[in-house]
């Protein structure tokens, strides 16, 4: 089905500003200058300068980079570099996560223990549907812009790792992510009517100055996982997270656009995740999680770290995003025009 | 004689129907669904009815004090809606 809008241009993000020693380094090498020395092994696995250096490395798979040749995606020294990197980050959530008992059976209770709502639970969008304010909402969209403008990009590495049944199962949840056959229903598309409906820029990247290193450290798990075919049980895991818990937050914040009286461009998002996830759900634990532990029951302890380590994130970035809002602070980097003046430093 | 439609029935949640779907409500009119499958709600929980919007789900209510906030941290990751 062809789209009943003419394509925009696709014009690459700007490179980002600097956020310590390893983002220099890489944006260095992404400029083609001489090459700064980087020690990855010293720097906060979860911090700002690890997580925009990451995020950086990684994007050259998917967007790129204004002014920065497309054949840079395979440099030697950013690809090691990268590769450091991605070993600091990697070991950090196998030390903050607890691993799997081996089983395929703890996938099944793993995966159980997210199908269970809580009656009043802890988080932006338990917030924003009770009483939050519309610029914490912009600000949330604004944070999600950096995964959910390539939304299902990161799951769609995975797709030549699989097999069988549980390749076809996923791709029908990916054709279903793209729109299935219609660009103008793609979920990223859909985010960005979102955007556009609440004031927000809808540019590739555009919030990637003001998104800070919990919201980059959530995509960048997905990069990890999609990338590196050994972590394909992670990836699923981690897919598998987001499709088994979206249905009720989306409902969460349909009703918190609903309460701030936002138009219904802005609510449709959300609002098709209502119904899709509620079917991703289910192709994803029968379809995919089910064929693929039982092709490679070896894998059963990466889908957990995949579920537990989207969850150890998720709930980071939560938790900053709460904690600053209950002091009326903005979360993002660079504050949107509507969030409350700054007392102090949000850093 | 064609193949017959396979339909799954969840053990704790929807009803799986493959391709695009014509639901006939009881007052006669109709809703479709394009999805390659649809979920049909069978709880008749759902604020999307007659499609699952996972209503279904098991509900736990946190204790008060301590536990309040043990309960809900503990949950692995209620925050992330897409």
């Amino acid at each position: 089905m062809l789209s009943r809008t003419a394509p925009p241009r696709v014009d690459p993000p700007p490179l980002p500003h600097v956020r310590g020693p390893l983002s220099a380094a890489v944006l260095a090498a992404l400029r083609g200058e001489p090459a700064l020395r980087a020690d990855p092994a010293g720097a906060d696995p979860y911090g700002d300068d690890l997580q925009l250096a990451l995020y950086c490395c990684y994007e050259l798979h998917y967007r790129g980079f204004a002014g920065v040749p497309d054949d840079r995606e395979w440099a030697p020294g950013l690809l090691a570099l990268r590769r450091e990197i991605e070993r600091v980050f990697e070991a950090a959530l196998r030390r903050d996560v607890p691993a799997g008992d081996g089983s395929v059976d703890g996938v099944e209770r793993e995966l159980d223990g997210l199908l269970v709502e809580p009656v009043e639970g802890r988080g932006p969008s338990w917030h924003l549907r009770r009483d939050g304010e519309l610029w914490q909402l912009r600000e949330y969209v604004a944070h999600r812009s950096l995964y959910h403008l390539k939304e299902a990009d990161p799951q769609a590495w995975v797709i030549a790792r699989l097999d069988g049944p549980a390749k076809a199962a996923l791709v029908t949840v990916e054709h279903d992510e793209y729109g299935a056959g219609d660009p103008d229903r793609m979920h990223a598309r859909l985010f960005a009517d979102m955007m556009d409906a609440l004031g927000l820029s809808t540019a590739y990247g555009h919030y990637l100055d003001a998104a800070t290193a919990a919201t980059l450290a959530e995509v960048n798990f997905m990069s990890l996982c999609g990338l590196h075919r050994r972590l394909r049980g992670a990836l699923i895991g981690q897919f598998a997270t987001v499709e088994l818990t979206s249905s009720p937050g989306s409902d969460r914040l349909v009703r918190a656009m609903r309460r701030l009286g936002c138009p219904e461009q802005a609510i449709a998002f959300y609002d098709e995740h209502i119904e899709a996830d509620a079917v991703h759900e289910q192709i994803i634990r029968h379809g995919v999680i089910a064929p693929l532990l039982a092709a490679e029951p070896h894998l059963a302890d990466d889908v957990v770290f995949g579920i537990r380590g989207s969850g150890f994130l998720g709930e980071r970035f939560g938790d900053q995003v709460l904690d600053a809002w209950e002091q009326g602070r903005p979360t993002l980097r660079v504050p949107l025009p509507d969030a409350p003046a700054l007392a102090g430093s949000t850093r | 004689m064609t193949d017959a439609r396979e339909v799954v029935v969840t053990a704790d949640g929807p009803v799986l129907i493959t391709g695009p779907v014509e639901v006939v409500l009881p007052d006669g009119s109709r809703v479709r669904s394009d999805r390659p499958v649809t979920a049909l709600c069978v709880c008749r929980r759902s604020r999307k009815a007659p499609f699952c919007d996972t209503s279904h789900r098991r509900k736990v209510r946190a204790t008060e004090g301590a536990d309040h906030d043990e309960e809900t941290r503990a949950q692995p990751h209620r925050t992330a809606a897409r």
